[in-house]
Order: structure tokens, then sequence, then C-alpha cells
């Protein structure tokens, strides 16, 4: 296993340049987060590992073979995205049935199980699911197919917050039980933070941030007193956000820290991942 | 056993810190099974290789041990171990953050042993 490797990859859309020259590696049997803003780069992404976009430019490959138009690669790649690529009158059923076909791994009593626990009636039409009951859908799909990568594109889109805990719970039992390269593209930063080991935060399609979770938090903390003495406690320090209430300041900083020499009256908190993220993909 | 986001100390830590709180209050007893890491991951909605970690610190402590193939289970011994660590600690996290607190609200010495003995009374 060597993961997925982006190398030097360009995709432009006429006059947008939806990512450029990103280059990283997605390491095997982590559980990654692909984080970015709406138009950010992170579903072009996705879409170019599987080859349903071809990049102008770079190459992908997966387990050291490429990725372009090698069937061989794209087997071992499951994607999850947001459009439906099933012919309209199918069955959730049928669909199970057809993708073992592609993805001979795929486990159909699983697949089933979990409809059961989720309460999806297998014997609907996909076209006839509401948002929530797609999602659930897709979501039993990729945590039935086996492959070694799975990649999720906002999977939990219109999932009610029960069904979203299912789906945490459920990704992480088959991920103990049996590793695989998972990476996960979603706005739910916060209900996500912990199941990640390596983040990767995507802006006007570059990479801003590619490192384990862990170290990027402790990278960082946030600073809250008066104006004045948060002011004066950061003018030498990477600051990169500022809130103000009333006469009470709180400051993002990068850097670290010694907890034994703070002035009075500050009062120091750890980072959070969506904090954190927010901070950074801010538009000045 | 609760997790919490907001805590300055890392996940693992918490981890490693309740179960040893459950030690102590007896909530998983010495030579008991404790949950494994798939069961906590899957509880706390935490990646194993996290609780994994918060494991690790109380296996090289000897509080917990593994059985290959079986689970992993409270040394004989942990909770006097474990009273012994968290009296060594106590006056670090416990006191000085009193003493602290006190002379920020201009509680005096004798305040303060006062209210020690109404809280032994209460």
């Amino acid at each position: 296993m060597n993961g997925i490797q982006i190398n030097d990859v360009t995709k432009t859309f006429g006059d947008t340049l939806a990512l450029n020259q990103v280059s990283l590696t997605f390491e095997p049997h982590k559980i990654h987060g692909l984080l970015g803003r709406n138009g950010a780069g992170k579903s072009t992404l996705l879409n170019i590992i599987t080859n349903r976009l071809f990049a102008d430019n770079g190459t992908v490959t997966i387990d050291g073979l490429s990725g372009t138009e090698n069937d061989h690669a794209q087997g071992m790649i499951y994607l999850m995205s947001e459009k439906n690529l099933y012919p309209e009158s199918m069955t959730c059923n049928e669909a199970f049935k057809w993708t073992k076909q592609f993805f001979k791994d795929f486990d159909l009593d699983y697949a089933l199980n979990l409809a059961r626990q989720f309460k999806l009636d297998p014997k609907k039409k996909i076209q006839s699911l509401s948002t929530g009951y797609n999602s659930i859908f897709k979501i039993i799909t990729a945590l039935s197919v086996n492959t070694p990568y799975v990649l999720f594109d906002e999977p939990v889109l219109g999932l009610d917050a029960n069904h979203r805990e299912m789906f945490y719970r459920l990704l992480i039992e088959k991920y103990s039980n049996n590793p695989f390269t998972a990476i996960i593209s979603t706005h739910l930063i916060e209900e996500i933070a912990n199941l990640l080991e390596y983040v990767i935060i995507i802006k006007n399609g570059e990479i801003l941030v590619n490192e384990s979770c862990e170290a990027l938090l402790s990278k960082g903390y946030s600073v809250t007193g008066t104006i004045n003495q948060v002011d004066t406690f950061v003018k030498d320090k990477e600051v990169i956000g500022e809130d103000v209430l009333g006469g009470l300041k709180t400051a993002t900083v990068i850097g670290s820290i010694n907890k034994s020499t703070l002035p009075d009256g500050i009062e120091i908190a750890n980072l959070d991942l969506q904090k954190l993220f927010i901070k950074l993909t801010n538009e000045e | 056993m609760q997790i919490n986001f907001e805590d300055e100390r890392p996940i693992f830590v918490q981890i490693a810190d309740g179960i040893e709180d459950a030690i102590l209050t007896g909530a998983f007893e010495e030579s008991g099974q404790i949950p494994s890491i798939t069961e906590l991951s899957v509880s706390y909605k935490i990646n194993p290789a996290t609780a994994l970690k918060g494991i690790s610190i109380l296996v090289d402590d000897g509080i917990i041990f593994k059985k290959r193939g079986v689970g992993m289970f409270v040394a004989p011994g942990a909770v006097s171990r474990l009273r012994g660590k968290r009296k060594e600690l106590f006056f670090d996290h416990y006191i000085k953050k009193l003493i602290e607190e006190a002379k920020k609200l201009g509680i005096t010495h004798e305040e303060i042993l006062g209210m020690v003995e109404r809280g032994y009374t209460e």
C-alpha cells in the first residue's frame, strides 16, 4: 500500500483555475479530512483521482500505479459523490447487485443489514428517495464496497443528527476492524474532527494545510483578555485571526507558548479544527 | 467517562484519565476486562489511533495489560498504584489552583481553611 499520490495536478474550467499545481499524498490506512469552502476544489480533486475528470497537467498514482484510465487502479477506489450515476428506474437492491458486478468485494449481506439499521427500504427506486435517504443509500454502498480506498464527498448531506451519528459510528467500526484509506470531504468539521488523522485544507485550488490533525492543532492557541492585554501579548506573535466583543479580545495565534509565564488576566485555550479552518479560509 | 473537546488535555490523555477514574471508582474492577479499542473509538467517535494512544499510556504504566486475542484487563494492584500517582499530583492539580483562585478573589488563608472544614462536615 503506497497511498494515493497527487503530483503537480492542475485543472482549469475555462478561465477558472480549479486546482493549481497540487501535490500531496493520502497515506494508506488513514482517515483524511479534505476540507475547503464551497468551490475550493475538493470535488474536482476527488473527481480527478477517480477519472471522472481529467487533469490538464500532473499525475495521480494509486499504490504506485498510474490512476489515469487504468481499470486495475480504479478498481481499488470507490467514490461516493453527490452525483447519482444510477439509471433512473433502478431500485436500491438492483443498484447493490450492480455495484457487486464492478466491485467483487462488495458485501451484499452487510449492505442489507445497514439498510435495515437505517430503515431504508431496498425495494425503493433510487430516484424516489429523499435527499437524506439518497445520502444514506450512498453511504451504505460506500461502507459495503470494501475497496482499499474509499472517498466520501459530502457523505452526510441532508442527514439528520441521529443518522449522522450512525454514519460516524459505522465508519469507525468498519475502519477499526479492517483499516482502509478514507478521504472525507465535509463542511461539518466539528462533528468529524476527532475521527481524522490527517487534515488537508484547500483554498482557491491550492493546498493550504496538509498534516496530521494532532500536529496541526498543537501549532497554535487562542488567547483572551482585555484588548490592551491581548494586543501587548501578541505584539511579536503570528496572529491569524481576531475577534472583539466589547472590551474583550480573542486572538488566534500560531506558535508555541510557555504556559508558566502568562501575564495575569490572559486566558489561553486550545485551537479546535473548525475555528482554525474558519480563520485560515476567511477572505480578507 | 466524558470526552470534553474544549478541555486543555488532548483527547488521548482524556481517554487514559477517564479509564483511570473508572478504575478508581470501581466501575472497572481489577482483573476485569475493559472495552476494546474499537468499542472506545465508536462510543466516543474518535480515531482508533487516538484511543490506542490513550490505552498505551496505561499499558506502559502497568495499569492495563493485554491478553493476546482476548482483550484488555485491569492489572491487579492498579487501584493502589493509581491512588499513589494521583496523590502526588493532587497538590499541583488542585491545591495550587485553589490558592490561585482564592488570591484572585481576596479569600484569606484562614477563610480557605474554614471552607475546607465546612466541606468535610457538609
